[in-house]
């Protein structure tokens, strides 16, 4: 029944613009043929019109050779002739006649040229080739191939559509094939209510952004089907919405981990210390080079280790921003102590040598730094799709914050820095010595600045400006957090990052970061101190 | 404290420097081995604006204790006051022919102009916006900030947020102040073409005896009653509210009078320079000015002029022979400067004769103020 459905349609739209595919309708092997050569005829026209014609009746054909055909018109390895004669080079280099697909080796490839396409026959190939690795036994492709059936709703692809669905055993595979085989029925005109308002409801259970565009475009139905689509592209709405919501503290979580990183040291150099780093983000960059240096190494001596460059970057970039750090510790910032403005002007021009000497390095370029293959791709949760860099970023941040927490507290290291920030006199009574312990907080500091270049170095551009995007917002973290608290850090940064999504969308991205400025440094006019101010004695040190 | 000789020598150098340059360029031909060339005038201009930038920094840094990152902001604000007039000046003149509408805006398809560029066709509004906007500014922010407390530190890194942001502002196309391009392209300033070589000696000398002018202020500020409480405020703020004053009301003067006169040197850089964009307002521009306040002598007001000029010589002169080395060079300077010349060249120069007098002079000069003042 639904094939004959198929089959009128079809007459009629032929029959109203392609008089050339009117025999399609007539099954006979022998008129198949007859639409593939016309179809030929056409791809070798070098007319575009034709072009275009010449895929969708090539791919509706049922024939054999239609998926080679195409795929190879995607791959721009479809060549013709002077005299329209259609060839292609398979995938070992031979060079193919497409016809009769057998191999025609007295034929010069100097004499052919690539078939031409443009936009409308690039989107006639994507909807052809959907319908024909419709039936490819790898479920990725058929997966693929229905999401391509879904978007272009062609009537013809419904038959092996139907086939596909019918021998399925994928069960992704299977939803993305009925919602194509939904997204379809809708647009043929014959097909009954019912079978409608089911379709309209498997949209409606898809419910994203492409549904609701589908079932919107909607018109000429009957008035139930109207109505349940009406219904159907609210209730995605509000379920977009909601998404959309998540989504934005999603993001604003991302960038919150990313803030965390980059502060989490200042939270120490700055916080702890009390010391103004202005070269902080230099340290953020020069752990970003260690990174891009680690895989450069890696990549010349030993490539199966590449998966795990960035694993090997980490301590490789703590140690070096570390050393770095006690390098400039001990022969800068211990002259300057209690002298907090003449040691902002100090680390700043530090930070312009640092700049300028990775510049003259490396050259002023962005650095190309790899992702692992583990680290590429996205999972969906719901409407979300969480890119798996960002995700490992944030877990990676949870794990930095807590490490360092766990140093601070646990370690003899932490023990000596506490007691030398909390009373240095006593402390070196105790006999501590208390310039080790400067020197080595400064470089636990910029050495997890280094471990932040390492995360940063996958979503940033590695150039030796790199720190510099970083530092205003480090400090205005570290400052609405309240100084010396890594916890009022966490929160800073995650608040700061979520506020910033939130008000992205309502004010642009731009807008939004300044608004985002003035309200902190209001909230700083109300508590200087920041969020969680530490109490006692200590505080006014 | 400061040597009685600097303030005549800042006065002649600065006056005499710029009429002697403006002279020799307009009275000697263009081959005379004696001629100063057109873009020296113009390089001569751009030091005089910026040391006013430096003297204002100065007096809120050198006798305020107030570290500020952000004046940059308040000289370009100045700036776009201005350039915003020598916008409308160009009228019909521009490459859309538009008499109302600047170039920028007839190409971003605005058909009027916003209200807030009304008034901008007078030289002396744009004048009086020169003043005012930055000092509006200057007093919201810094009533907000003295009346909390924010100081040091905290303080330096909200100014440098506030540049910051209006970095990010003037960005914007939808602020209509050009974007990206800024504001340039400029004809004439009041009758006289931009171009030539007599209009640039012209706002040279200006330049020379405005910040003469400002220079003479900022000394009577500081010499008199209100500048010894201020330095207290520098040196002791608790102690200073313990005996009765208002240290907020002080800083919170000191710093639009200041804000003020870096409006001031925006305001005369512009039509020097042939344009105004946004990135005048860059952190990095700020903490520049302070480096040249530092390479002076901090709470010297001769030694923020002596520094604005002299970094900048070595800016333009390492900038032009090699570029690559600046940014050193500049780095090295911060650093030389706070380990090795604490007092800047001129503070240093005037420390000299003392220390062979008394060996206890070191403690009654200024020292830089104490950071974390704690504030029960």
């Amino acid at each position: 029944m639904r094939r004959l459905v198929v089959s009128i349609l079809l007459l009629l739209l032929m029959a109203a613009r392609m008089p050339a595919f009117a025999q399609q309708a007539a099954p006979p092997a022998a008129a198949a043929d007859s639409v593939v050569a016309t179809a030929l005829a056409d791809l070798g026209s070098g007319d575009y019109d034709r072009i275009r014609h010449g895929v969708s009746a090539l791919a509706f054909s049922g024939d054999d050779r239609a998926l080679a055909i195409i795929e190879a018109l995607d791959a721009g390895t479809l060549y013709v002739r002077a005299d329209h004669k259609l060839f292609l080079k398979s995938p070992s280099g031979a060079i193919l006649d497409a016809a009769t697909g057998k191999a025609a080796p007295d034929v010069m490839a100097s004499g052919l040229h690539e078939v031409r396409v443009n936009n409308p026959v690039r989107s006639a190939m994507d909807a052809a080739l959907g319908s024909l690795r419709l039936l490819s036994p790898d479920a990725a492709t058929r997966t693929k191939a229905a999401e391509a059936v879904f978007h272009s709703h062609d009537p013809r692809a419904l038959p092996t559509l139907e086939k596909a669905i019918a021998r399925e055993t994928n069960a992704a595979a299977r939803r993305r094939e009925t919602q194509a085989r939904a997204a379809v029925v809708l647009f043929i005109p014959a097909t009954p209510l019912p079978a409608r308002l089911a379709a309209i409801a498997t949209l409606r259970a898809r419910g994203d952004l492409d549904a609701r565009s589908l079932l919107d475009s909607l018109h000429n139905q009957p008035p139930e089907a109207a109505a349940a689509a009406h219904t159907a592209v609210a209730a995605i709405d509000r379920s977009l919405a909601l998404w959309g919501v998540v989504q934005s503290i999603y993001f604003g979580i991302s960038l919150g981990s990313v803030l965390l990183l980059a502060a989490a040291g200042l939270a120490i150099t700055f916080g702890v210390m009390g010391v103004i780093n202005m070269a902080h983000g230099e340290m953020v960059m020069i752990g970003a080079y260690t990174t891009f240096l680690v895989q450069q190494a890696i990549r010349a001596h030993w490539p199966d280790l590449f998966g795990a460059s960035l694993i090997i970057a980490i301590p490789a970039a703590f140690l070096v921003s570390g050393a770095v750090g006690v390098v400039i510790e001990r022969t800068l910032i211990r002259f300057l102590y209690g002298r907090p403005l003449e040691t902002l002007l100090a680390t700043w021009g530090l930070s312009l040598i640092l700049q300028q000497g990775v510049r003259t390095m490396f050259g002023p370029t962005n650095q190309d730094v790899g992702t692992p293959a583990w680290m590429r791709g996205s999972i969906d949760v719901g409407g979300l799709s969480l890119t798996l860099n960002r995700l490992y970023i944030i877990v990676f941040a949870i794990a930095v914050l807590f490490a360092l927490m766990a140093a601070l507290r646990y370690t003899a290291l932490g023990l000596r820095m506490r007691a030398v920030t909390q009373n240095r006199r006593m402390a070196a009574a105790m006999g501590i010595r208390t310039p080790w312990i400067d020197a080595l907080t400064f470089g636990l500091g910029s050495g997890v600045a280094g471990i932040a270049g390492v995360a940063l170095s996958q979503i940033d551009n590695v150039s030796p400006n790199l720190g510099q995007n970083y530092i205003i917002d480090s400090f205005m973290v570290v400052v609405f957090g309240g100084v010396g608290n890594l916890w009022g850090t966490a929160v800073a940064a995650l608040t700061l990052g979520v506020v910033n999504k939130f008000l992205e969308p309502v004010a642009g991205a731009v807008l939004g970061k300044i608004v985002v400025l003035v309200l902190l440094i209001l909230f700083i006019q109300r508590r200087p101190r920041g969020m969680f101010p530490l109490k006692g004695r200590a505080a006014e040190a | 404290m400061k040597t009685t000789l600097s303030t005549p020598l800042t006065l002649i150098l600065v006056l005499g420097g710029a009429a002697l340059m403006a002279a020799l360029n307009l009275a000697t031909p263009a081959g005379s081995a004696m001629h100063v060339p057109d873009y020296a005038i113009q390089l001569a201009g751009k030091y005089l604006c910026y040391a006013m930038l430096a003297l204002a920094v100065d007096l809120v840094w050198g006798f305020a204790g107030i570290l500020s990152l952000g004046h940059a902001a308040f000289f370009a604000l100045g700036g776009y006051a201005m350039g915003m007039y020598l916008m409308r000046e160009i009228g019909a003149r521009g490459v859309y022919g538009n008499a109302i509408l600047p170039d920028f805006m007839v190409f971003l398809g605005w058909n009027h102009l916003p209200w807030y560029w009304y008034g901008f066709n007078w030289l002396g509004f744009a004048v009086l916006m020169a003043l005012l906007v930055p000092g509006v500014l200057a007093w919201i922010f810094g009533w907000l900030a003295f009346r909390s407390r924010v100081s040091g530190v905290y303080l330096s890194i909200i100014t440098q947020a506030l540049t910051y942001a209006l970095l990010l502002a003037f960005f914007r196309n939808e602020m209509g102040f050009g974007g990206n391009n800024g504001l340039t392209d400029f004809k004439d300033i009041a009758g006289f073409p931009l171009q030539s070589a007599a209009t640039h000696c012209g706002l040279l000398v200006i330049s020379a005896v405005v910040l003469c002018g400002q220079f003479l202020l900022a000394r009577a500020l500081v010499a008199s009653r209100f500048g010894k409480v201020l330095v207290a405020v520098r040196d002791a703020e608790s102690r200073t509210r313990f005996l009765g004053y208002r240290p907020e009301s002080y800083k919170l003067f000191v710093f639009v009078a200041s804000a003020v006169m870096a409006g001031i040197g925006g305001a005369l850089y512009v039509p020097q320079i042939g344009i105004i964009n946004p990135s005048e307002f860059s952190p990095s521009n700020s903490i520049e000015a302070v480096i040249w306040v530092a390479v002076g002598g901090r709470g010297t007001l001769s030694g923020a002029i002596l520094g604005a000029v002299l970094v900048n010589l070595g800016k333009t002169w390492l900038t032009g022979a090699l570029p690559e080395l600046w940014l050193f060079g500049l780095g090295a300077l911060f650093i030389f400067v706070t380990l090795f010349l604490p007092k800047g060249i001129v503070g240093t120069l005037a420390q000299w004769p003392r220390r062979k007098r008394s060996a206890e002079a070191e403690t009654e000069t200024s020292r830089p103020a104490p950071l974390s003042e704690t504030s029960p």
